[in-house]
């Protein structure tokens, strides 16, 4: 959500300023694993985004306090690095948004990993964004279930995320960085696509109540092929194996 | 979570299985509201707003002060939540938890979507604008903070003096004039407890709650959304939330609007 200042043509002859179609994604690349020291981990392409996610645990929740005697607690670091944009250095650290955006995709973890397997751990998901171009807390969300997945630890459902943005009154998906910041509303959204469960939902802007269910909607059907690309960046290992042995 | 607050969930998750909630309250239905505003007169603008048990309390400060640097032409708003620990035993002294981040976030982003307050209108001269300060301060939990908070954000706001600009200072006092307001937004907060969906969740009842949502509009549109917990929402189940939401935020609106002095 940006000023009205300046604001560029998002829209010109019914294409996006990248040539993509209102529900078109931006290409994507997702591979499992990569992080030798983590027990699960994950590397995603997205447009121009580029996101690693590592998962350390299940081990001892510390401190003590932080200890749920029923079941594993989940504790989640997203980050920008400092480098990550193409405007100015980013101090580091946690920013308020960063805290934010930590605490929305724990919640949506902590819905599908089977906590109650393993009471009074903790499960650590660290999402490092290293470049950025809009739509990174989704990327980040889309890698984290991945390097989850590699490590193991059970869960009901493999979540992914995607925003949804409006220009004028044109609904559009997977906003860019020019989008995001000049569009009217910003809709992300995580969806558990078992249930098709909304596990994350935030937005500001304007839309009306149909708007939203539409938005919802288009999310869904675009969100198959990013949901088929996380199945297959967790096949590829085991399918280069049995390529190599041509079993 | 507290063992006295666990003992009363359980209580409470008992009586939504047999369709009761505390005090036979309807599911849609708010506690009682009280917005009180003006009650601070050095501050430019506050209100109180007490929903049920819950009371929060927001001061509006107007300071002169640098853009920023990606808004030159703008005013800078502020919104900062603290959960105080006089507010609650759970609430502790230290940095602004996920907690009280994520509400003055949502409260922010409520006011800025609806354009309450045109900020280009902020804007003094090259290099100076106003900021204006939004600061939530938590007096007492007892759940659905985020109604409570945009409300008494909303309200202060409603009601708030524009300092004058005088030789590079704030003049706050003498005669002044008020600071523009052109919108109300109210937001509507439900929780999801098994598979029973409640407006205007208590404490205890958040205690227990697996999922929650805050629909923020005003007349004609939704301005900001924030779902919040471990648990999931279906498409159906926003969609008629919106609508009652709708509903809802008239009362609501009216509260601000009868609460506004001119």
């Amino acid at each position: 959500m940006g000023s009205s200042t300046n604001k560029p043509e998002l829209i010109v002859n019914g294409k996006r300023l990248d040539g993509r179609g209102f529900a078109d994604l931006r290409p994507m690349k997702i591979i499992a694993g990569g992080l030798k020291n983590a027990a699960g981990s994950a590397y995603m392409e997205w447009g121009n985004n580029k996101v690693l996610a590592a998962v350390y645990g299940p081990k001892e929740a510390l401190p003590k306090h932080t200890q749920d005697p029923d079941k594993a607690v989940i504790k989640c670091k997203y980050s920008m690095a400092p480098f990550s944009s193409l405007e100015e250095h980013n101090r580091s650290g946690p920013n308020r948004r960063a805290i934010e955006i930590s605490k929305v995709t724990r919640e949506v973890f902590e819905k599908v990993i089977l906590r109650e397997d393993f009471p009074g751990s903790e499960i650590d998901i660290f999402i490092e964004v290293l470049q950025s171009d809009g739509g990174t807390r989704a990327a980040g969300i889309t890698t984290a279930a991945v390097a989850l997945a590699t490590s193991g630890i059970p869960m009901t459902d493999l979540p992914y995320a995607i925003s949804v943005g409006k220009v004028g009154d044109t609904l559009i998906l997977d906003l860019n960085k020019a989008e995001d910041n000049y569009s009217d509303a910003d809709m992300p959204i995580a969806i558990g696509p078992r249930n098709n469960d909304i596990l994350l939902l935030q937005m500001d802007g304007s839309l009306t109540k149909e708007q939203i269910s539409e938005g919802l909607t288009m999310a869904k059907k675009a969100g198959e092929s990013v949901a088929r690309l996380q199945r297959e960046a967790l096949k590829a290992p085991y399918e280069r194996i049995l390529e190599k042995y041509k079993i | 979570m507290h063992p006295l607050n666990q003992v009363k969930g359980e209580y409470v998750r008992e009586l939504l299985n047999k369709g009761v909630r505390e005090e036979g309250r309807d599911p849609f239905e708010y506690r009682q509201i009280k917005i009180t505003h003006s009650l601070l007169p050095n501050a430019e603008g506050s209100a109180q707003v007490e929903i049920g048990n819950t009371r929060v309390l927001v001061g509006i400060k107007l300071d002169v002060a640098t853009p920023m640097p990606d808004k030159p032409n703008e005013g800078n708003l502020m919104t900062m939540a603290e959960l105080l620990p006089l507010a609650s035993p759970e609430y502790e002294p230290g940095p602004p938890s996920p907690d009280s981040i994520e509400l003055a976030r949502v409260v922010d982003r409520g006011i800025r979507a609806s354009s309450m307050v045109d900020l280009g209108s902020l804007f003094i001269e090259e290099e100076k604008v106003w900021s204006l300060f939004v600061d939530i301060y938590v007096l007492n939990f007892d759940g659905n903070l985020f109604d409570a908070c945009m409300l008494a954000a909303v309200a202060a706001l409603s009601n708030t003096r524009m300092p004058k600009y005088e030789n590079g200072e704030a003049v706050r006092t003498g005669e002044l004039g008020r600071l523009k307001t052109n919108n109300i937004v109210t937001s509507c907060t439900f929780a999801k407890v098994g598979n029973k969906i409640l407006l205007d969740p208590d404490g205890s009842e958040e205690a227990v709650a697996d999922a929650r949502i805050t629909i923020a509009n005003d007349e004609k549109v939704v301005r900001s959304m924030q779902k919040g917990l471990a648990g999931a929402f279906s498409q159906e189940e926003v969609e008629d939330l919106i609508g009652r939401s709708f509903d809802k935020s008239k009362e609501l609106r009216g509260l601000i609007l009868s609460s506004k002095s001119e």
